[in-house]
């Protein structure tokens, strides 16, 4: 029962880590390749009914974790409490940027928006990188000081950073080096997944401007990826363990890479969707090819006197988890057809849907 | 450690109280917007479908506020509640999950189709998606009253080794005795910020002479809505809520009454008072003899335990707040049906438009319900205190053991900081709406 709820958050989050994540890219293009009115419209038409559907996936997510895994999300949303309360921050920004922007004419006006609306964007896709890079490190579960625990065992608390920024100090903080790559690999991949969704939903002029970005910053990424690989065994000394375990794991970097190198033929692919199609392999397959690394670690212990939570250490009891499958699958099927809807309706080029304008 | 409880508190009843400011009206209002359409569907009388129209972009606007002041909600029970959320995660994780897969699905699928989808769906459809969200926003309520409710009257759970609480019985969280009344209760008052809301701009038209037609419509349908919706709030479900919390939770009833001493042959009705903490009485008050037994028990001389008779460790934290909370609540409800009542009658003598008094009163009245919905709110969670759930786990064991009162600090002043601009931002672009107003189609 746990790992049938495991796999269901992971889905979920990897949903939305695809559906949000195009908010977020589109929001960075917005930021640095937008210049002209007309592109930026056509920027937040493409996103803009869409963009409050994806991010209940967020919520929805975090309500199955925390039903599901009330100690991780108990552990994990007050350890990392900080850049929580960030993200949230953040995310209230973006979305009132991307809301009230057109509400009132007024070019200062326009303009303070598009800014809250792309910096909170990219740093957003920043922090979630970040966040992702926490939580293969691992912390300090316990707040172990000088080998004795100063909290309950599944307990911790993170600053921003420490001053060594070193992912391998006794006591860690959000921001290190290492946790910082993946933060800079979520920009770069988001970046080029927001690219994708804007060339796929609208004939926007900077169309073939953003495919070349694509072919460019996809350099970027495989060289950012191939690095992070290379320094992998500095936070796990056995990376690919669980891959040389269980080899049918390994589906899920090939569908990583699949969607990386795929992306390297952006500028010939015949139907405008297929660049999206491939960027949502690579966050997908980056994704479950992360956590499957450290499974069925969920948040592992950096220090050897608190033990790892591993999803049997942090589950709900077993009725609640077995009767939240009833309702789980009548939700997950009436959920599916208001997104088939949802997409039928704003299906094709969304220049035209006059997003934002009173 | 005391300080450290004080501002998780702080910042959770802050960012809530925020928060449900736009719920509120959203909740009530896509009941009245679905209505206006409805009507426009029966009538083809064009004037209902830019009603609906005109309320759809102050909906947006204040949906789009309560669903970024809704997602720190659900954060803050991990981040400042861990140890509250570790223990009961098994059980009020399953409502809360079951809000976002239920409700808030199929809101913003729907929303985004309703508010852009006019013309490429038709009116019927169009009609339909209305529906929907109203019927999101309207199970979102459900469930978080159904988790509500098990804090206030918990069901269905077993409690294990490390304190765990842990669901036996799924069931019981929907037929909790606490949840039906607190429900309706709720979408009552939901529906009486609303109807006032559309009275008031439409007393708001009539006053300063423009947009007549819809003036007039507004004023109409909001004292029609608001006369019934106040009278439910009141009767009977307002009546049930009271009956169960002078049942499950007699010190909370006392405190909330102002009564600290049982007095032979029943209990007056406190209406005007202070508590007086030092020597636990009421100064100076103004009560009605035998009133709060009969409307409690419908019995004139029923016990009703005074405050004193309980150990003061089952006290109410705050006697004075929650006192004050439910005496604004029932005054200004009071005063709500006063008004409807008046506004009806003058409707019914084909006066009510140049009843110019009233109309003053009805746009003045704007923000009482907002008071009145909020001091509601304050009077039960407030008087669930000392306890996050009742009489089994105390608040000072449920927050994050981690975060120090110097970082639940820092964020509090951040969202007192981002919450006043979003307050500034809301106002100016709602009036910015109101005073532009419906804009019928041919023009």
């Amino acid at each position: 029962m746990e790992l049938f709820w495991y796999i269901v958050l992971m889905t979920m989050l990897a949903v939305y880590v695809i559906l949000d994540g195009y908010d977020f890219g589109a929001g960075i293009i917005h930021l640095f390749f937008a210049k002209k009115e007309k592109d930026k419209k056509a920027i937040t038409n493409a996103i803009g009914p869409f963009w409050d559907a994806n991010e209940v996936w967020l919520i929805a997510s975090g309500g199955v974790l925390f039903f599901a895994f009330p100690t991780l999300y108990a552990s994990s949303f007050s350890g990392f409490y900080l850049p929580l309360m960030m993200i949230l921050w953040l995310l209230i920004f973006r979305a009132i940027g991307l809301e009230l922007r057109g509400q009132v004419h007024n070019k200062m006006w326009e303009s303070i928006w598009d800014k809250a609306f792309g910096i909170s964007s990219l740093l957003l896709a920043l922090f979630f990188g970040v966040a992702l890079g926490n939580v293969v490190r691992g912390v300090n579960l316990g707040n172990v000081v000088n080998g004795v625990s100063t909290q309950e065992a599944h307990f911790f608390f993170l600053p921003l950073w420490n001053p060594t920024f070193s992912p391998q100090a006794e006591q860690l903080g959000i921001i290190d080096w290492f946790t910082l790559l993946l933060g800079v690999i979520g920009v770069v991949a988001l970046t080029i997944h927001g690219a994708n969704w804007i060339i796929f939903k609208t004939n926007s002029d900077i169309n073939e401007k953003l495919k070349k970005v694509v072919f460019n910053l996809n350099i970027v990424l495989v060289g950012l990826v191939i690095i992070s690989i290379f320094i992998w065994h500095i936070i796990d000394p056995e990376p690919f363990k669980n891959f040389i375990d269980k080899p049918w794991l390994i589906i899920f970097p090939i569908i990583c890479f699949t969607g990386l190198f795929g992306l390297f033929k952006v500028k010939s692919f015949k139907k405008h969707g297929i660049g999206f199609l491939f960027s949502s392999l690579f966050l997908f397959g980056g994704l479950t090819s992360t956590v499957a690394s450290i499974f069925p670690k969920v948040l592992p212990s950096t220090n050897n006197i608190n033990p790892d939570l591993t999803l049997y250490n942090v589950a709900a009891d077993e009725y609640g988890l077995s009767v939240g499958v009833y309702w789980f699958a009548i939700a997950a099927v009436l959920v599916t057809v208001y997104m088939i809807i949802q997409y039928k309706v704003f299906k094709g080029k969304m220049d035209d849907v006059g997003y934002g304008e009173h | 450690m005391e300080d450290m409880l004080f501002y998780d508190r702080m910042q959770f009843a802050f960012t809530i109280t925020f928060h449900y400011l736009f719920p509120q009206l959203t909740m009530g209002l896509s009941l009245m917007i679905v209505y206006f359409k409805w009507k426009f569907l029966r009538t083809e009388i064009e004037k209902y479908n830019d009603a609906a129209k005109f309320w759809m972009k102050i909906f947006a606007l204040n949906f789009a506020m309560g669903v970024v002041t809704g997602i720190p909600m659900e954060f803050q029970f991990g981040t400042n509640w861990a140890k509250f959320s570790e223990l009961t995660g098994g059980i009020i994780g399953q409502t809360l999950a079951m809000e976002g897969m239920f409700s808030f699905f199929l809101e913003s699928s729907f929303l985004g189709l309703f508010l852009f989808g006019e013309k490429l769906l038709g009116h019927k459809l169009h009609f339909v998606t209305g529906f929907l969200v109203f019927l999101g926003s309207w199970a979102s309520g459900y469930l978080i009253i159904a988790t509500h409710s098990w804090m206030q009257y918990p069901v269905g759970y077993e409690i294990i080794e490390n304190g765990k609480f842990v669901l036996n019985n799924f069931g019981a969280l929907f037929s909790n005795p606490w949840l039906l009344p607190s429900y309706l209760h709720n979408q009552a008052a939901s529906l009486v910020t609303s109807s006032f809301v559309v009275a008031a701009i439409g007393a708001f038209y009539l006053l300063n002479n423009k947009h007549h037609e819809f003036g007039k419509l507004f004023v109409k349908t909001g004292v029609v809505f608001g006369l019934i919706s106040s009278l439910l709030v009141a009767f009977p479900t307002g009546d049930l809520v009271a009956k169960n919390v002078v049942k499950y939770q007699p010190a909370t009833f006392a405190a909330m009454e102002g009564i600290f001493e049982t007095e032979e042959g029943g209990s007056e009705i406190v209406l005007i008072g202070q508590p007086n903490m030092l020597e636990k009485k009421l100064d100076n008050k103004i009560a009605v003899p035998n009133i709060l037994s009969f409307l409690t028990y419908q019995d004139w001389e029923a016990e009703i335990k005074g405050l004193n008779e309980f150990d003061e460790s089952v006290h109410p934290t705050n006697v004075p707040g929650l006192y004050y909370s439910y005496h604004i609540m029932v005054g200004l409800g009071t005063i709500f049906i006063g008004l409807m009542l008046l506004a009806t009658v003058q409707l019914f003598r084909r006066k009510l438009y140049k009843t110019k008094w009233i109309l003053w009163a009805l746009m003045f009245m704007l923000p009482f319900p907002y008071i009145a919905n909020t001091t509601g709110w304050y009077t039960a969670e407030l008087g669930r205190q000392p306890w996050l759930v009742y009489n089994l786990l105390r608040t000072s064991a449920g927050a994050s053991p981690t975060v120090s009162s110097g970082n639940t600090l820092f964020t509090l002043l951040g969202f007192i900081g981002l919450y006043l601009l979003l307050g500034m931002l809301f106002l100016m672009l709602a009036g910015k709406i109101i005073n532009k107003g419906p804009e019928p189609e041919t023009h």
